[in-house]
């Protein structure tokens, strides 16, 4: 069954691949005029056409993966909250529209939003906290236009904090969502 | 040759197979042991003597210091030194009962060890009443050197049993997680923390480790796919089986008292909700709950009828009972704002869970039939609760100096243990059940 599944799935990404060449499978946004694009571009034996034709732009220089650019807003990828909150503070809107976008005009890119919370308390509660608040960053998303097959949330809970410490700033930077593409 | 009133038990026949568990858990490298310290003790600490058995001084693991040594440590047994006696009595008819009653003993262990012709031992003690004159019990056992460890727990799990009136735990085990830098491993070692055994190492978080009613497998959550998911692995051949591994995160395994499902919080729905699957991975799961909070931590009774669990449909987290079946939950707990990760005693009478006041989170136990609460400790950062099979011990973990420990309380808090592993944090405790008894 398993296996079945497995061969299912390596059929549709193949399907996928080479049905919808210009579609980005990789994590690479619309807006990508990289080189690489356009390297590919005369591998493809185009049919003969009448009309129009189009010319890419010269690369810029500047990496073409929005999700990786660090003036891109999309290269943020945390949503902090409040104590014992689950509510996705103003602050961060901005954050999580951007990214509700970039799911929308990529409709095969998939997301995964990781929960977590602070250790203070029971480790399964804490799981489930975490859990919460990636399922409300997940809610604002599909309410700005993102497909629910495209989010998949999960938790953390307390077990992988990414500040070790035990004073309040550090509690504060547990209690998050991080958003994570797959090619992350 | 054979007294009449000593009982044979033969580990090979009946207990073969737990020895076959026992002994695999054994073959592998010995990882690091957890040594106990006792903090408090019974208000009436039974005096009892231990005669070291004839012919023991020569065994590569001798039998009375780890019956001595459980005994102490359950915190209800006093030893009395028995040096010094001539002859050393390990006959009842070579007893000197003034002389023990003397030194303050209420009752004498003597024994013997016997190499027999198969190469295993036979070894044969003799429980007596100093103030009576009488035999309380008398026992042999035939067992393998590998096996003299297990045979003095399960000799002190006699002791304890016949002086107490309460079943002895010396001859189970525990399992909990050790985290050392990056690395998580799922231990398991004797109730004494002696001989602990990495069953399960990854890189990333593993947490609620649970036992099956027979002792065989462990069902636990494991982050290794980047989210968590419930496994159930084999003791006995390693093999597991990922059994709860649905889209969103899956945790909080509790075995059925038949072994055969386990309830799980599964997100796949929506929300942290109760769902039952079966233990083989087979099927759908099928959802117990329905609320619009989170709902987790669940734990069945011992009679397999309903479910307590954790769940903050009212506001803050409480702790809540619905039936086996689904219907309506009930909740239970009514002090405080904060009370989560019930355990059942296994006696059905009570249960243990963490109760936090003023920020600080320590153990509890509630009584069903009179709703009295009582706070047996006072950590402050205690977690993970869970009854020892005979319903007197709670181990929990907690942190000392900043390292995550074990800890035991007596489920009337008089006695308190410490179990320090000797390198790394020690976290999610969990009591094996009593096999084979």
């Amino acid at each position: 069954m398993k296996r079945l599944l497995l061969a299912v799935t390596a059929l549709a990404i193949l399907a996928a691949c080479s049905s919808t060449p210009t579609m980005e499978q990789d994590g690479a946004a619309v807006e990508d005029r990289s080189g690489t694009a356009a390297a590919q571009a005369p591998a493809v034996t185009a049919p003969v056409t009448k009309g129009p034709t189009t010319t890419p732009l010269a690369p810029t220089g500047v990496s073409g993966n929005p999700l990786k650019d660090p003036s891109n807003i999309l290269s943020k990828r945390s949503v902090f909250f409040e104590l014992d909150s689950n509510v996705v503070k103003d602050e961060f809107k901005p954050l999580v529209s951007a990214h509700a976008r970039y799911l929308q005009q990529n409709r095969n890119m998939k997301m995964t939003l990781q929960g977590n919370a602070d250790e203070r308390g029971s480790r399964e509660y804490n799981l489930a906290l975490g859990q919460r608040r990636a399922d409300a960053v997940k809610q604002v998303m599909l309410l700005l236009g993102a497909q629910i097959d495209q989010i998949e949330t999960v938790s953390f809970g307390e077990e992988k904090p990414r500040a070790t410490g035990h004073d309040e700033a550090s509690l504060a930077e547990n209690r998050r969502a991080d958003i994570v593409y797959p090619n992350d | 040759m054979q007294s009449r009133n000593i009982k044979i038990f033969d580990f090979g026949r009946p207990l073969l197979r737990m020895f076959a568990l026992w002994l695999l858990l054994s073959a592998g490298s010995a990882v690091a042991s957890l040594t106990i310290e006792i903090v408090g003790a019974g208000a009436n600490q039974i005096p009892v003597a231990i005669v070291p058995f004839r012919a023991e001084a020569g065994l590569a693991q001798r039998i009375t210091p780890v019956v001595a040594a459980d005994l102490a440590r359950s915190g209800l047994f006093k030893t009395v030194d028995p040096g010094g006696m001539n002859p050393v009595p390990h006959e009842p008819e070579q007893l000197n009962y003034a002389q023990l009653r003397a030194r303050g003993a209420d009752a004498v262990v003597i024994g013997s060890v016997t190499k027999a012709p198969d190469g295993r031992y036979d070894i044969r003690f003799r429980v007596m009443d100093a103030v009576k004159q009488t035999q309380i019990a008398g026992f042999v056992y035939f067992a393998t050197e590998g096996q003299l460890r297990l045979t003095a727990h399960k000799i002190a799990d006699v002791i304890y049993e016949k002086l107490t009136g309460d079943t002895g735990v010396f001859a189970t085990r525990i399992a909990y997680v050790v985290k050392r830098g990056p690395r998580y491993e799922l231990h398991v070692a004797d109730a004494d923390g002696y001989g602990a055994q990495s069953v399960l190492g990854s890189n990333e978080p593993i947490i609620s480790p649970s036992w099956s009613p027979d002792g065989s497998r462990l069902a636990y959550v494991s982050f290794e796919q980047k989210k968590p998911i419930v496994y159930v692995q084999s003791l006995t051949t390693g093999g597991r089986l990922a059994v709860a591994a649905f889209r969103g995160s899956n945790s909080a395994p509790a075995w059925s008292p038949d072994g055969r499902r386990l309830a799980v919080t599964l997100t796949r729905d929506g929300g942290s909700q109760l769902f039952m699957i079966n233990a083989d991975g087979s099927g759908a799961p099928v959802r117990l709950t329905q609320s619009a909070g989170i709902d987790t931590e669940a734990n069945f009774a011992p009679d397999g009828q309903s479910i307590l669990f954790t769940s903050d449909r009212g506001g803050g987290p409480q702790i809540y009972r619905i039936a086996a079946s689904g219907g309506t939950a009930q909740r239970v707990t009514f002090e405080g704002s904060y009370n989560v990760s019930p355990r059942h005693s296994p006696d059905g009478k009570s249960f243990t869970f963490i109760q936090r006041n003023n920020g600080r989170f320590n153990v509890a136990v509630q009584d069903f039939a009179t709703r009295q609460v009582q706070v047996l400790t006072d950590g402050g950062i205690d977690e993970s609760p869970s009854f020892a099979p005979n319903s007197k011990v709670i181990l929990y973990a907690t942190e000392v100096g900043g390292r995550g420990i074990l800890a035991a309380v007596s489920s009337d808090g008089r006695i308190k243990q410490r179990f320090t592993a000797d390198v790394g944090d020690a976290r999610e405790p969990a009591w094996s059940p009593v096999v084979n008894k």
